[in-house]
């Protein structure tokens, strides 16, 4: 505890631990996202600063002083009418030609699923759980009598879709330049499933299976965040989102098969 | 109040909701640990505390919902005469619209609660889906119930309730900022308005909070316009107040000081609502430390400066003395800055993607970027913390030996308080008092303030 509040003051000192604005971007989506959160950030921006250099202005111009009066009479002003009508204008440009098709890409435009990764991940106290569907692209039956230590979404391995299933926890490997469908679920509590350098969020709801897709164009290793108050170990539900190229993502998925017949 | 039994009711059912509130943090195995949003499954599973803090919640409600039925009759049944709607000061208007909130949007919450409390006590599954499993074993309940559903009775009370903390606050301003600025409110119409369709607006802008469960287009496509459109009559009431500065001769007492800096935090908190409406940039703001900093501007820079603006002011008039002036900018000097240094890196971290409620964000790499910020942060809320020393010895010192007031409306005031003595006696005002003219009223002929109970100028 000590030596965590000496590093943190050390750090605080040394300038370090003081970053700010979005992280990188690896999506194909996420572009759009930042390009809308910039346009809004420079709007503000420019409302901020306007008033603040007129409510200045007034402090100053206007202040209580020998000599100074207070001009009582009714005003009608028309400029602040035309900023306001301008202002609705610009959101109503926002919400149709930025918001709405990004959200309508994101929620109805699904990339093929065959030609996808698709992969289901389950999301409980405090872990990832990410099912593959293996080599024959279908995910084997599940059943949560099954669920146990070494059996965390309770795969059916009975099943003849199940044998080449893949479960890996906290793990996320996808091959990058690949859509990647996710079907996502929890066990116990809501989670957000959150990739923060893929802009990618979406609440993961006990009793409900939500799709969300989304495709990278960068290699790395990055991280799964979760997003929504689960429990006390909510802060280190940290998963791992590596971003691998094609073939090492097959070398992966061949090791990880070769450790399934083994353990047979 | 219109029913003083009525009042007297409420306030003892808020003193026992709120001792229970208190005492669920003492209970064995920890506080309610489910955040104030209290989600299902979480909250029904998570420790004893829970029941305890939602049976504290049914009193809590229960006492606003007969707050506000006792507001709204005594602001309508009991005007004085010659008073009528439209020369009602703004923060009359205020707390109607606020009352009328809490008195349409608290009872689904309170029906939540009491539903959340069955699937804790009796075992009921109103927010359980079948099929749960906590920590490797199935959890005993039915199932076949919907958390989402606790998400929409909850955000259709916590969203107008946002208005209900910022609308009284925004009375408070406007009648500081009016009595100070020396002339009468630019827009007194737009004003009322606007909060009446503010108020109207908060009812349809819930699910903005979910935008991240799940939520297609159509549904999605609406509650974005309408949280975009509820932008446009609060950027009018910030505006209107701005007006009025235009051509004022302002005042620059304790209390015009909070009202003053209001507005510019106000404003950071309003605008930053924009990346959050949309759904698009929501994706990645979503739960990060840039909600936080958002809401806190409107309720702690914003409310909690309106409310201090309002203590100093109303002050003379419950006591008949005036607070100390130097400790008084003391505490509002400190407070400002240190309040900034509280709220305004939470924007930051939140842009790196920081999620709310972590116990220890260095576990990521984007929060161990980030978590000089959280030193910053904390340090200035110690810095807040001691800045209220000097507001809390004022406030109880004043009472005795604070400068007495040279007349009953030491501001110049226009509105109908200020016709009672300061203090004033018991029921306020001996005789019956008369309205004559709209609120904020100065002569035409003088410019000298003509308040609201004045019979004529002079």
């Amino acid at each position: 505890m000590k030596e965590k509040l000496a590093k943190a003051w050390h750090d605080v000192f040394e300038g370090v631990g003081f970053d700010y604005g979005l992280p990188i971007d690896i999506s194909t989506h996420g572009s759009a996202i930042d390009s809308l959160i910039g346009t809004l950030h420079y709007f503000m921006a420019l409302l901020f600063i306007g008033w603040g250099i007129y409510l200045v202005y007034c402090l100053i111009k206007f202040r209580e002083r020998p000599g100074h009066k207070a001009d009582i009479s009714p005003k009608n002003y028309s400029i602040p009418k035309y900023l306001e009508i301008g202002i609705v204008i610009f959101e109503a440009c926002l919400l149709v030609f930025f918001s709405y098709p990004v959200w309508a890409k994101l929620k109805t435009d699904f990339p093929d699923r065959a030609s996808s990764l698709v992969v289901r991940i389950t999301a409980e106290q405090f872990a990832w759980n990410i099912h593959y569907p293996g080599r024959d692209g279908k995910f084997g039956k599940t059943n949560i009598d099954l669920i146990d230590g070494t059996n965390p979404v309770g795969l059916d391995r009975e099943d003849p879709d199940a044998k080449d299933d893949i479960v890996s926890i906290n793990q996320f490997n996808v091959p990058v330049g690949k859509p990647v469908i996710v079907e996502l679920g929890a066990k116990d509590v809501i989670h957000g499933f959150f990739l923060p350098t893929a802009r990618v969020k979406h609440d993961a709801i006990p009793g409900m299976v939500f799709p969300l897709w989304f495709e990278t164009k960068e290699t790395g290793e990055f991280q799964i965040a979760c997003a929504q108050l689960c429990g006390v170990g909510h802060y280190r539900m940290v998963g791992y989102f590596n971003v691998k190229t094609q073939e090492e993502f097959d070398n992966w998925l061949l090791e990880e098969e070769k450790a399934l017949t083994e353990g047979e | 109040m219109a029913f003083p039994k009525l009042n007297m009711m409420s306030y003892w059912v808020y003193f026992v909701g709120g001792v229970i509130m208190m005492a669920s943090f003492l209970m064995p195995g920890g506080a309610a640990a489910s955040g104030w949003t209290s989600y299902p499954p979480l909250s029904v599973i998570s420790n004893n505390a829970q029941t305890v803090w939602l049976i504290s919640m049914v009193f809590l409600i229960t006492s606003s919902l007969l707050g506000s039925v006792n507001t709204i009759v005594t602001a309508i049944q009991l005007k004085a005469k010659g008073q009528n709607f439209m020369r009602w000061p703004i923060h009359v208007w205020a707390q109607v619209t606020t009352a009328f909130l809490l008195l349409l949007a608290f009872p689904p919450l309170e029906a939540a609660a009491v539903l959340q409390l069955a699937d804790r006590v009796f075992g009921s599954s109103f927010f359980l889906p079948s099929g749960l499993v906590v920590s490797g074993e199935k959890w005993a309940a039915a199932g076949g119930g919907n958390p989402l559903l606790w998400q929409h009775l909850f955000w259709f009370l916590a969203h107008p309730e946002v208005y209900v903390l910022i609308l009284p606050a925004v009375g408070v301003v406007c009648e500081i900022v009016t009595a100070n600025a020396r002339k009468p409110l630019y827009g007194y119409k737009t004003m009322v308005y606007s909060i009446l369709f503010l108020g109207f607006m908060s009812f349809i802008v819930w699910a903005h909070h979910m935008f991240m469960t799940g939520m297609g287009v159509t549904l999605s496509s609406f509650f974005q316009a309408t949280t975009m459109i509820i932008s446009i009559p609060s950027v009018i009431i910030l505006t209107t107040i701005l007006l009025t500065l235009w051509g004022a001769s302002i005042r620059f007492s304790v209390p015009m000081l909070f009202a003053t800096a209001f507005l510019p935090m106000f404003a950071i908190g309003g605008l930053t609502g924009l990346p959050l409406g949309l759904t698009a940039s929501d994706i990645h703001l979503h739960d990060t430390y840039y909600v936080i900093g958002h809401f806190h501007y409107v309720v702690a820079p914003g409310t909690l400066f309106a409310l201090m603006g309002g203590v100093y002011y109303w002050y003379p008039k419950f006591s008949g003395r005036k607070m100390n002036e130097t400790l008084g900018k003391i505490h509002f000097w400190t407070s400002f800055v240190a309040i900034n240094f509280v709220f305004m890196p939470m924007f930051f971290m939140g842009s790196k993607g920081v999620s709310r409620r972590m116990y220890d964000q260095t576990v990521y790499t984007h929060g161990a970027a980030t978590q000089s910020w959280n030193v910053v942060m904390s340090t200035a809320a110690f810095v807040l913390l001691f800045a209220q020393i000097p507001f809390i010895y004022n406030m109880f010192t004043a009472w005795k030996t604070g400068k007495k007031v040279e007349n009953d409306n030491p501001w110049d005031a226009t509105t109908l308080e200020w016709a009672a003595s300061s203090p004033p006696p018991h029921e306020n005002f001996p005789t019956p008092v008369e309205v004559y003219r709209d609120p904020y009223s100065y002569s035409p002929t003088t410019g000298k303030v003509l308040p609201q109970f004045a019979p004529q100028e002079g």
